[in-house]
């Protein structure tokens, strides 16, 4: 059975890109998630609506497509690519950075929904009783609505996370594939399949991503019961 | 500190327009299911903008359309104590308690939450989750964690609608010491007579948004006229007693009113306690001649003052018994054969099962000092 543990150095790359891609895609959506979550859940504005069409755009978007708005939009001579290079110095044009985003956007629908589900379950008249006890909204959110919905904002990472792993056609739509950079365990699974005796790594990053995303799926079961359990009382 | 309310605000088809004043002590809101209590006093701690109108504290302008001044609720220090406690379900007891502490006007009193958790008794409940209290212990609580914020006004939407008989008995105590021993004015919202009639120092009745009345809860009881607002089943009314002494042989307590003295199964009060005692117009009967070889224990002199408005067969008839008013519900056909009209002489035999516990005010095991 040593060939399920023999890993290449060029695989255990892939894996920890993987990781650190899915990572930081969570990371830096989750104050969007949960901002788009509160206008969404409670916002009463003009273009609210359109708002919750644009959130949910990359779940019912063929990848590609993302990908390539992406590629349109944050390119190295795309207007906003260009705004982050010269205000930022952050580029995204096939670097991990790109991969990150590419991973954010596609997780963002998913984060955005389990936080929102949370929020409406929560019972707004325990914020008017914390506002009556002197508390200004900002605190009430902080105290009360937060530890409300913590259970949701976890799942919504960890959809987040594994959407994360999973994604592929943004991704290599947006930076491409390349070794050590952007090439993550899809596209890496990928690479493989189209190569000849690329079989067995292809399994043994398949295996891999199955029990991350089997793991990731188990716990956000389990905290969003533990949400439900929290809110009902 | 003085709450003075004057509001004018529609909510769909219904319209509420009311004026009021609230001192010391406890002022009940009372009026039917729907008369618009529980948005009176939304209106009050600012979370409903009302839509002409006028809230002050003490010279303290929380609201007021003319000027588009609006205090937001928590700049108001109006402690709200919610029909369902609403205790935050991620905190225990005690972070429950202090949430509103930190924000607490004048100096850090470490004395202050020990009193107030003596005051509730709920010493053995501060390590415990709400989802783990009683219906009467979260209610303690939630009572407890708005005085803490030390408000200046302490509104409850009927703290105890959602508590079976057993548990109302347990918190009405506690009230009581409120009332009796904290200075913050308090507005209570209720329904039910018998709750404001042993805990109101002011009642204010309310009738489709209107104020229908003011007064001291004996004053608005013994009101023929109102009886279709504080409803007829528990109208009675209500007679401030002593208990002067007590008949060892029979056990019974003396209680001493300025109708007369009345004799009631005994209670473990101490001499000398003031008692709020609410006698039911249905408990009430008529006799033209000191009755004789009767079971009845209390029997009180008095003269007919007003006939009120019959309601089919019944009507109810209204007594100065020296200076204090007792009801009595009798058939219009009792009144025709006695002959009964205003000032005539007669005798209220009171049948002794009306004092029952919960008319007897003050009860608790602390004395009432001013039983009002």
């Amino acid at each position: 059975m040593s060939w399920l543990t023999d890993f290449s150095p060029d695989e255990l790359t892939a894996i920890r890109l993987s990781l650190w891609v899915a990572a930081w895609a969570m990371a830096c959506s989750l104050p969007f998630g949960i901002a788009a979550a509160m206008l969404l859940a409670r916002g009463r504005f003009w273009g609210r609506s359109l708002l919750n069409a644009i959130v949910h755009l990359p779940l019912v978007l063929p990848p590609v497509v993302t990908g390539y708005v992406l590629l349109l939009l944050f390119g190295r001579r795309g207007p906003l690519g260009r705004f982050f290079e010269d205000v930022f110095g952050l580029v995204f044009a096939f670097r991990w950075t790109g991969a990150a985003l590419a991973s954010a956007v596609m997780g963002f629908p998913l984060m955005v929904r389990a936080i929102r589900l949370s929020l409406d379950a929560v019972d707004r008249r325990l914020e008017d009783a914390a506002a009556t006890l002197g508390a200004s909204g900002l605190f009430v959110f902080l105290t009360v609505t937060l530890p409300l919905i913590l259970p949701g904002i976890v799942a919504g990472m960890i959809l987040s996370f594994a959407r994360s792993l999973g994604e592929f056609g943004a991704t290599i739509t947006f930076v491409s594939n390349i070794p050590g950079e952007t090439q993550t365990l899809p596209t890496a699974i990928y690479v493989f399949t189209q190569v000849p005796g690329g079989d067995l790594g292809a399994l043994r990053l398949t295996i891999v991503a199955v029990v991350i995303s089997t793991v990731a799926l188990f716990i956000s079961e389990a905290l969003a019961r533990r949400a439900m359990r929290g809110t009902a009382t | 500190m003085t709450l003075r309310v004057a509001i004018d605000h529609r909510l769909g088809g219904f319209h509420l327009a009311v004026d009021f004043a609230a001192g010391a002590g406890l002022t009940a809101l009372f009026g039917r299911s729907g008369a618009g209590k529980t948005s009176l006093i939304n209106v009050i701690a600012g979370l409903i903008r009302p839509d002409r109108g006028r809230i002050e504290v003490d010279g303290d302008v929380l609201t007021d359309t003319a000027t588009r001044r609006f205090v937001p609720p928590h700049r108001r220090r109006i402690g709200y104590v919610f029909q369902e406690g609403r205790l935050f379900p991620h905190l225990n007891v005690r972070r429950n308690l202090l949430y509103g502490a930190r924000f607490a006007k004048g100096p850090k009193d470490t004395g202050e939450f020990d009193q107030i958790v003596a005051l509730l008794g709920i010493g053995d409940l501060l390590a415990r989750r709400p989802e783990n209290l009683s219906g009467g212990e979260k209610q303690r609580v939630a009572i407890g964690r708005a005085l803490l914020a030390r408000p200046r006004v302490l509104v409850m939407d009927e703290p105890l609608a959602s508590l079976d008989e057993g548990r109302k008995a347990e918190i009405l105590p506690y009230i009581e010491r409120l009332r009796d021993e904290i200075r913050t004015p308090i507005v209570y919202v209720s329904h039910s007579i018998p709750e404001v009639a042993r805990l109101a120092t002011t009642l204010v009745v309310l009738s489709d948004g209107r104020v229908a009345a003011t007064g001291s809860p004996a004053e608005i009881m013994g009101r023929l006229d109102l009886f279709p607002l504080t409803g007829r089943v528990e109208a009675g009314a209500i007679l401030n007693t002593r208990v002067t002494g007590v008949d060892v042989t029979f056990g019974l307590s003396l209680l001493r009113a300025a109708a007369g003295e009345l004799r009631v199964p005994r209670l473990d009060i101490p001499l000398g306690t003031q008692l709020r005692v609410r006698i039911r117009a249905r408990d009430v009967m008529i006799a033209l001649a000191p009755p004789e070889g009767l079971s009845a224990l209390n029997v009180l002199p008095g003269i007919v003052a007003e006939i009120g408005q019959a309601d089919g067969p019944i009507v109810e008839i209204r007594l100065d018994c020296a200076g204090e008013p007792l009801i009595a519900r009798l058939t219009r056909r009792s009144v025709e054969s006695l002959r009964l009209t205003p000032g005539r002489p007669v005798y209220a035999v009171i049948k002794s099962i009306a004092f029952d516990h919960h008319a007897l005010a003050g009860a608790g095991p602390v004395a009432s000092a001013d039983a009002g």
